[in-house]
């Protein structure tokens, strides 16, 4: 059972580098998709995982693109060290944000996620002077990563974002598995519990919503990286919102979960939205609804408990 | 080993505790009775730290406990289970054991490590629920296992922070009769050196397994001595098990 896991699990990594053979035409939005599921990994991590709910999530996203687009804009256009440094402002403000955020649950918890995504989007709307305002941050560009150059295919932009997700996938997986990852559990199982056996949850949560922020900070970067761009759309509540969705859509708690989400998400508006410019998230919304009438725990949750049926 | 001074807490205009003042020396089984409402479950809450007293001192040992946090008390040796099961439905009873002895080891915030080499908790965990006769359960999530398991493994959960003085709120609430003196078997059978209070509706358990026994009306303690002192107590007699128990 673990060998066939495993043996999975390697067809699946294997399997991501297929876009570079069959569908060389679409590295680009395969790049977004490797970020998008970045992103949606590091939501996981404190949904699915420690079951705090967020609707601002990319409030931690979009400082990290910023972060990297201010880099690359007045200082280097060296993307690795930038990544580095956007992951941990991104870090540095989740573990800002935690001391709050960890306090409430349910739909307090939802407010205020949201209530922080809303005030960081709208505070560098407002510092146009830096952040480019409404226009977004434009007029740098990243040449390449390690010798290699962003081509208009998205070879290497694929190559770097899958590479990172890559990483961060073997990171959030270690995490999982190891005594912190079941105290998350446990606080997503019973939060009124933990304390009875001695648990500082607070600690643990505030430690998993900063560990997430830096997985999201890091998306964000990347996404500058690839694009040479940063639009202000990075922090809305559309990109807090859909990530939730992916999310949902694949199975949260599930490691594997997010990604799947994000692949099927993407192609999907990649698909309706060339079929119907105009109502393509119609299709997305039937999607959802689809979903969660049918398979509530999301796609992978579905086909798990499929599997255990046929066992 | 555990002492309350003074204790007082109102809910408004309801007094639920009202000038506890109590001593459990260490190794003393004691059984907490009285009717329902009359704030058995609060003082557990209180002492335990899940509600803050208006006034009034919780001491373990010689050390004042009362502005702890609840985690806090049980590292320092205070544990307690619940009236009605508060589990972790899709951690396997292992998992769960597991998670409370690297809680006190200090072990819960490490990231960096697989699980897996942790065996020394995994395998105290395991000696934990064999003791309590659930090592047929080891790998099932604890959703699955019998009611009677459940409160077991609330008993387990207790026992992994390795506490001195032990609270069992109704640890046989909803077991059947038979099962719970098997219940209460394994809890005579814990160390010596544990101090146990135990809440229970049921007389013959009390008195049975207590080796003193604390009534409780009205959020004050009424009285507290023997089971023999108890059952020849006139006022327990009245408020409490009546005058055809006592006869």
């Amino acid at each position: 059972m673990a060998n066939a896991k495993r043996y999975l699990e390697v067809a699946f990594w294997l399997c991501t580098l297929l876009p570079f053979v069959l569908t060389p035409s679409y590295l680009s939005l395969a790049s977004q998709i490797a970020i998008t599921a970045l992103f949606a990994l590091s939501l996981d991590l404190i949904l699915g995982y420690a079951g705090i709910v967020s609707l601002g999530h990319a409030a931690f996203f979009g400082v990290g693109a910023y972060a990297a687009g201010l880099i690359a804009k007045h200082y280097w256009t060296e993307p690795l060290s930038g990544l580095l440094i956007a992951g941990i402002l991104a870090g540095l403000l989740g573990y800002a944000l935690s001391h709050i955020v960890v306090r409430f649950r349910h739909l307090a918890l939802i407010m205020l996620t949201m209530g922080f995504g809303l005030l960081l989007h709208e505070a560098f709307n407002s510092a146009s002077a830096i952040t480019g305002g409404a226009d977004g941050l434009q007029g740098f560009r990243v040449p390449g990563v390690l010798g290699f150059k962003f081509d208009m295919f998205g070879k290497t932009a694929y190559a770097y974002a899958l590479g990172l997700l890559f990483v961060c996938f073997l990171i959030t997986r270690r995490i999982i598995h190891s005594p912190f990852g079941l105290a998350l559990r446990g606080i997503r199982e019973n939060a009124t519990r933990m304390p009875a056996i001695g648990a500082p949850s607070l600690s643990h949560l505030r430690k998993a919503y900063t560990i997430a922020a830096v997985v999201a900070g890091l998306a964000g970067a990347a996404l500058t990286h690839t694009t040479s761009t940063v639009s202000l759309e990075v922090l809305s509540f559309g990109r807090s919102a859909d990530v939730l969705v992916i999310l949902i859509l694949g199975g949260a708690g599930r490691l594997y979960g997010g990604i799947i989400g994000a692949v099927i998400y993407m192609v999907a508006r990649d698909q309706f939205s060339g079929i119907n410019p105009q109502y393509w998230y119609f299709w997305i919304g039937l999607l959802l609804v689809a979903v969660v009438m049918f398979l509530p725990n999301g796609i992978l949750g579905g086909l798990s408990a499929l599997y255990k049926k046929r066992q | 080993m555990l002492s309350t001074r003074n204790v007082n807490k109102k809910f408004g205009s309801l007094v639920v505790a009202d000038g506890i003042s109590l001593s459990l020396p260490k190794g003393v089984r004691y059984a907490l009775i009285g009717p329902n409402g009359a704030g058995k479950t609060t003082l557990i809450n209180l002492i335990t730290g899940m509600v803050t007293p208006d006034s009034g001192e919780i001491l373990l040992g010689e050390e004042n406990i009362t502005s702890l946090n609840p985690f806090q008390r049980v590292r320092r040796g205070l544990a307690r289970t619940f009236q009605i099961n508060t589990l972790f439905p899709h951690l396997t009873a292992l998992e769960s054991v597991t998670l409370a002895v690297l809680e006190r080891e200090g072990h819960a915030h490490n990231w960096w490590r697989a699980l897996s080499s942790f065996s020394a908790a995994t395998d105290e965990a395991a000696n934990i629920l064999k003791s309590l006769h659930l090592e047929k359960s080891l790998e099932k999530e604890t959703r699955e296992l019998a009611y009677g398991q459940q409160r077991l493994l609330e008993i387990a959960l207790a026992l992994a922070t390795r506490p001195r003085v032990l609270l069992l709120d109704e640890p046989a609430a909803g077991v059947p009769k038979g099962e719970s003196a098997e219940l209460f078997t394994a809890v005579e059978g814990l160390s010596t050196e544990l101090t146990v209070l135990f809440i229970e509706h049921d007389m013959d358990v009390v008195f049975r397994f207590a080796t003193r026994i604390l009534v409780m009306v009205g959020g004050r303690i009424l009285v507290e001595g023997t089971p023999q002192e108890i059952a020849r107590d006139e006022r327990v007699r009245e408020v409490y098990l009546g005058a055809g128990h006592a006869a």
